[in-house]
């Protein structure tokens, strides 16, 4: 049977030690096994102590995005013969981000800066009896916007993000420019408010690390440019 | 480690357990009229209700004519008329109008050429009572599910409901037979909370996980009707699931229904469309546990598909590859990472997989949680409600039709937290807590955590999960049930010796994942007797050896009720035949 190494940044908060790395042997045992099949079996055959978050195991809840050999992305839709690189699989939490335990890392502060941008519908106009009606061509706008799952993949890859604490980042932006623009909703200018800051929309360099890094194929860095163009048409 | 167990009590009014759709609704609800707070195992965006694809089911009318009348009818037959049709009714009524609060929320739905909501096609949907083609089923594309539980979050957050994230519920707090609260377990950091409360909701998800093919998410695995039945409650109906006919071969992910519903259909090694066979009317779009029992047919009878000849090929491709990438392109990147098949160009490789628990909690029409009382009557257990998949009200009897699960999600979670709300605004005071509160829950979680660590857990929540599937799938016969009793009994004899190799306090997975271990053998338990003893077949349960409906002997719901020492007691309960303002639907065959 074959089998891939798995290098894994270990840490335990009641260790008391360094993060270290260790290696775990997994057994090839079906065609297709993903990164995620890999870990279960570790922890279900070799130790249970290894921690990671995981749930839908299609690739739509968001729980487990990690850093595998470098690069940030989903271990339930990743299949491990994509990623080993002779025979190994270096796995990390995701950069940036507070460690809580081995994987699991805390995204309390990337959450509250995806509550700070009003991530919601805001309308004025009180709702009519029956649907909001919106065309077709409207609702395409949505697309590539509404499928963000919240994994932090984009956030936690962004050099931006990392070199400033207060940066929205670009998990937040692609998220209120779903809203922004949505034909249904009035919300726009106090978003703006909010975005139109250093550490807002501005803060992006278009490194364009976050659409590398997202698993849904989504492109923050183009919701940051619309951003960016209505904050410019705002002011002149 | 025990100075870091110590217990930190909380009081709220109304308590929401659970995270999905059901729970998100329902404290958008109970939140407007009383203090509300959420606690969910995971954060509320990682709930199953996330994977739901095909769409909510509503007579919008936005297509042809539709009426809520002939979506009851479709509901009950589709039902094997088990579901009670006071709440079908309820449920059917209520559908336009969550649909439409939805949109107004913000939900992003596809939208047809004059800007309304877009609808399609689904199994088992019919219009004038099962003669003609509706289109029902209110959709996003195929994410419909991800953008409902993103919507009801995003609410959640305007309104400011207060959660507790990774926070897994241990024990339900019953005093006197009125609920008082919940203990849980803070996942992140580790240690009790007690969280007394005036009423609790349970929306903790279907048991859909205890199948070894499964669509489901990992923490799919009945917490809450465990927990009922350690609190001595009832389960109800458990013997009743769902087995999906179009899970991906080998993993078991779903495959929706909508891809029927745009045009795929079903072939067999043979190139033949089955299903116009098994059912000549509705074909591939009859409901799920006839289709299913096609492909499985199919198999037996040696015409399945690939070398093992064990799967069934679902064909899309002709539809064109511009309708798959606007309509269905979630199943085009799940058929494309998990059987590595471009369904633009080719079938996609099916088998049915487990998929949801028409069983649960037992509720009344106003997500009240009854048990039969000290007279043997029905009455309500003051403060404990329960909606969605975790509960049984019953509106999906022996099956569930395509669509009506977040339709389910939506009318029994508001009426639920309405109904909590005002239960909670009318409670001047709490109830105090007796000092055993929360001490069977605390005494798992200590010997789990304090023994010896003897074994990995994984390979026997494995072999429970391969023991049902096996003994308790598609196909049932007595002689299998009773092997799975006592593979059953085994495995509740190791778990009772087994503690975690995870000793410490943060994030302790193994610790959660043999929590729900516990659960899940309390769940199957109760399912195996339940299939045991209901010598029919109705719906998603099909007795190999009792291959008939039995109106007569078997036209009821089951209770099972968990006995000290591991055993399960099973007792019965009637369908409710009368619906709330229209005739009832009279038990008839069920054809397709």
């Amino acid at each position: 049977m074959q089998s891939v190494t798995f290098t894994i940044l270990r840490y335990d908060p009641a260790g008391g030690g360094e993060p270290r790395y260790q290696d775990f042997q997994v057994n090839i045992t079906k065609p297709g096994m993903m990164v995620l099949d890999g870990l279960n079996q570790i922890r279900w055959e070799q130790d249970g102590t290894l921690a990671y978050r995981r749930s839908c195991r299609e690739g739509v809840c968001g729980s487990d995005g990690v850093n595998v050999n470098g690069a940030n992305m989903l271990t339930c839709v990743t299949h491990i013969e994509e990623v080993a690189r002779k025979g190994r699989v270096v796995i990390q939490p995701l950069p940036g981000l507070p460690l809580i335990k081995d994987l699991v890392v805390d995204l309390e502060d990337f959450l509250r800066k995806y509550f700070t941008v009003k991530p919601y519908l805001i309308t004025r106009a009180p709702a009519p009896d029956k649907e909001r009606l919106q065309s077709p061509a409207e609702r395409r706008r949505l697309d590539g916007l509404y499928e963000c799952i919240l994994c932090a993949c984009c956030s936690s890859s962004c050099p931006s993000y990392w070199a400033d604490p207060e940066y929205l980042g670009p998990s937040a932006l692609l998220n209120v420019w779903r809203f922004i623009d949505d034909s249904r909703d009035e919300g726009a200018q106090e978003r703006l408010d909010i975005l139109d800051d250093h550490h807002g929309a501005w803060r992006c360099h278009t490194i364009l690390n976050c659409v590398e890094a997202c698993p849904k194929g989504l492109n923050p860095t183009k919701a940051i440019t619309g951003i960016k163009t209505a904050l410019l048409k705002r002011k002149f | 480690m025990s100075a870091s167990m110590n217990l930190t009590t909380h009081r709220v009014g109304a308590l929401v357990v659970g995270a999905g759709g059901a729970g998100l609704r329902a404290a958008l609800e109970a939140g407007r009229l009383v203090d509300t707070a959420v606690i969910s195992q995971v954060f509320p965006t990682r709930s199953h209700t996330v994977s739901a694809q095909g769409g909510i089911g509503a007579s919008l009318s936005n297509v042809e004519h539709d009426d809520w009348r002939y979506h009851m009818y479709d509901t009950v037959k589709g039902s094997d008329w088990l579901g009670d049709q006071d709440a079908i009714e309820f449920m059917c009524r209520e559908a336009p109008s969550v649909v439409i609060e939805l949109e107004h929320m913000g939900l992003p739905f596809s939208r047809m050429d004059d800007g309304r909501i877009y609808q399609r096609a689904f199994g088992g949907h019919t219009s004038k009572f099962g003669k003609g083609e509706v289109h029902r089923s209110c959709a996003a594309a195929d994410r419909t599910g991800h953008a409902m539980l993103h919507t009801l979050f995003e609410e959640c957050l305007k309104q400011g409901v207060h959660f507790y994230n990774e926070f897994y519920t241990l024990e339900i707090l019953l005093q006197d037979g009125v609920a008082c609260g919940v203990l849980a377990w803070d996942m992140v950091r580790g240690g009790f909370h007690l969280f007394h409360a005036k009423a609790v909701l349970l929306a903790t998800g279907g048991y859909a996980r205890v199948f070894r093919t499964t669509s489901n998410a990992h923490i799919c695995t009945g917490d809450g009707a465990a927990l009922c039945m350690r609190a001595g409650l009832p389960s109800q109906d458990l013997e009743f699931l769902q087995f999906h006919p179009t899970g991906i071969y080998g993993a078991g992910n779903l495959i929706t229904e909508a891809v029927r519903g745009e045009g795929g259909y079903l072939l067999n090694c043979k190139d033949d469309r089955f299903m116009e066979v098994c059912a000549p009317t509705e074909k591939d779009l009859a409901c799920r546990d006839v289709v299913s029992r096609g492909i499985a047919e199919e198999v037996r009878g040696g015409r399945g598909c690939g070398p093992q000849g064990d799967y069934a090929l679902l064909k899309i491709d002709h539809i064109g590859k511009d309708k798959i990438m606007e309509r269905l392109p979630g199943i085009w990147e799940l058929a494309m990472v998990f059987a590595g098949v471009d369904c633009t160009k080719e079938p996609i490789p099916v088998v049915p997989t487990a998929h949801y628990s028409m069983g649960g909690i037992p509720t009344d029409r106003f997500a009240r949680v009854v048990t039969p009382g000290d007279d043997g009557a029905e009455t309500v257990v003051p403060g404990l409600y329960a909606a969605g998949e975790a509960a049984c009200a019953s509106v999906h009897g022996a099956n569930r039709l395509g669509t009506n699960s977040l339709l389910d999600l939506m009318v029994f979670g508001r009426e639920g937290g309405r109904q909590m709300g005002e239960y909670v605004a009318s409670q001047s005071s709490w109830l105090d807590l007796s000092e055993s509160a929360g001490s069977a829950g605390m005494a798992e979680v200590r010997r789990l955590l304090n023994g010896p660590a003897q074994r990995a857990m994984g390979p026997l929540m494995e072999q429970l999960r391969l023991d049902m599937e096996m003994h308790c799938g598609v196909f049932r016969t007595e002689s299998d049930l009773r092997e799975l009793k006592g593979k059953l009994a085994g495995h509740r004899a190791a778990f009772a010796n087994l503690s975690v190799q995870d000793k410490g306090l943060a994030y302790n997975l193994d610790l959660i994942e043999a929590l729900e271990l516990g659960h899940m053998l309390d769940v199957c338990s109760a399912i195996a007797e339940g299939a045991l003893a209901r010598r029919e077949s109705r719906g998603g349960h099909y007795r190999d050896d009792y291959p008939r409906r039995d109106d007569a002997g078997w036209h009821k719901h089951t209770l099972a009720f968990l006995e000290p020492g591991g055993g399960v007691g099973l007792d019965y309960k009637p369908v409710r035949m009368q619906p709330l303002t229209v005739d009832s639907i009279a038990l008839a065959e069920r054809k397709y």
